[in-house]
């Protein structure tokens, strides 16, 4: 009998989840617009002092991206499962890892993609200097695809539940610390001018760790949640 | 006769500390049509997640004569249709998902969805977007046909043609297993779960 090949898979998974984001372009928008509207918050809550401002700014930034991230994920698989196309996902005869890998790659390029490309013009509102503008954007580009990743991990384990969106963050929020801690610890290091390659370095690893074994776990977390 | 296909041997289900079925006993061939039957709650949706793979809490055995995902078309409860995508999208996406072949367009003309190709599912009735779901069974590729209710929401022409595709794949040796509330046809074998459980042809 036919079984597809992984190649095939992975296109046709890919041309559909970009399809399906794309088609809902509130999914795109509604991160981005949480990133800015919470960055922008800081300066009238703290005080516009550019001193103080780029003091806060790297932790501002990121806690902001990390949120944004986390809250676009609540429905990653919820649609998929309400229609019945997760059980054919699963029940497919490719492992499901592929189309699972296409799918958070899609999802990061029209999410997590955006935060990065928009954080240094942010980090420039929070008075940043320029000079570390391209450290704050470097740091959310290695940061978010880790994000996303292991964000996954909780919405395929909480994808059959009523309201798991708090769950999902008493999950995940724990294991982003590390992206946190090293992501903001980077811009405040390139802030003190210091080289900042072995914290890139440090980020990099966890993002190699969460790519090649974050698609997996997702994979089973979702098998998992459709045993019930 | 060659060699069951499918083995169920002593399959139980528990669910909420009530028991679904239990001791369920039968073995389905290639080339047979087998209705599963019973009142709501049942368990006959649950039974096909069991023999798909997809719920792994039962007690007793499953046994399938080769691996069966290669073989394997499934169709679920839920249609499996994103509204986002157009009827052919989502064929396509489900063609290349299961490594079946065949023309999509014209799996989607034989369920009068001809001119609804491009159409996004979510603008479509809930019986045409059952029917994009069902053209799945018009590709080739496929031998055993695990069907989760695919009369509903059908109308009664459309019922006539799925009837008439089943013992047409059955005939050109294909396992098909569905559940339903219609009467069971001729030459079907039925299973029932429930009170009076009886496995007749």
């Amino acid at each position: 009998m036919s079984a597809p090949t992984l190649g095939a898979v992975w296109r046709a998974s890919l041309r559909r989840e970009l399809t399906l984001i794309w088609r809902s372009p509130a999914d795109i928008v509604q991160p981005l617009f949480f990133f800015v509207v919470v960055v922008s918050l800081f300066p009238l809550a703290l005080s516009p002092k550019p001193a103080l401002l780029a003091l806060v700014a790297p932790g501002a930034v990121w806690v902001a991206a990390l949120l944004a991230v986390m809250l676009s994920l609540d429905g990653l698989f919820r649609r998929d499962q309400e229609s019945g196309a997760l059980d054919l996902l699963l029940t497919a005869p490719v492992v499901s890892v592929v189309p699972v890998a296409a799918k958070l790659l899609a999802h990061w390029l029209l999410t997590g993609l955006p935060l990065a490309l928009i954080a240094p013009l942010l980090g420039y509102m929070l008075q940043l200097p320029v000079a570390v503008l391209d450290t704050l954007m470097v740091s959310v580009l290695l940061g978010t695809p880790t994000l996303t990743v292991v964000g996954a991990i909780g919405a395929a384990l909480t994808v059959g539940l009523n309201r798991g969106g708090i769950l999902l963050a008493v999950l995940v929020l724990p294991l982003y610390v590390p992206v946190l801690v090293f992501g903001a610890g980077v811009v405040r290091t390139a802030l003190d001018g210091l080289p900042t390659g072995g914290l890139l370095a440090v980020l990099g690893a966890i993002l190699a760790l969460a790519v090649s074994l974050g698609p997996v776990a997702v994979a089973l977390g979702l098998r998992i949640s459709a045993g019930d | 006769m060659d060699a069951p296909r499918l083995t169920v041997r002593q399959l139980g289900c528990e669910r909420d500390h009530r028991m679904l079925f239990e001791n369920l006993d039968f073995s389905a061939r290639n080339g047979e049509i087998w209705q599963v039957t019973g009142a709501n709650g049942a368990g006959k949706t649950t039974l096909l997640r069991i023999l798909v793979g997809l719920h792994g809490f039962y007690q007793g055995r499953v046994e399938w004569s080769s691996p069966l995902p290669p073989s394997l078309l499934y169709l679920g409860h839920q249609p499996g249709v994103r509204e986002e995508l157009t009827a052919r999208e989502n064929l396509e996406y489900n063609r290349a998902l299961s490594g079946q072949t065949g023309d999509p367009d014209a799996a989607l003309a034989a369920l009068d969805l001809y001119g609804f190709e491009d159409v996004p599912a979510g603008r479509l009735s809930a019986g045409q977007q059952r029917r994009i779901a069902l053209a799945r069974l018009w590709l080739d590729g496929k031998d055993v046909w695990i069907l989760d209710e695919p009369f509903t929401a059908i109308d009664q022409q459309g019922v006539a043609a799925l009837d008439q595709r089943l013992r047409q794949a059955a005939a050109q040796g294909v396992l098909v297993i569905y559940t339903s509330h219609h009467r069971v046809g001729d030459g079907v074998h039925r299973l029932h779960l429930g009170e009076d459980r009886e496995v007749a042809p």
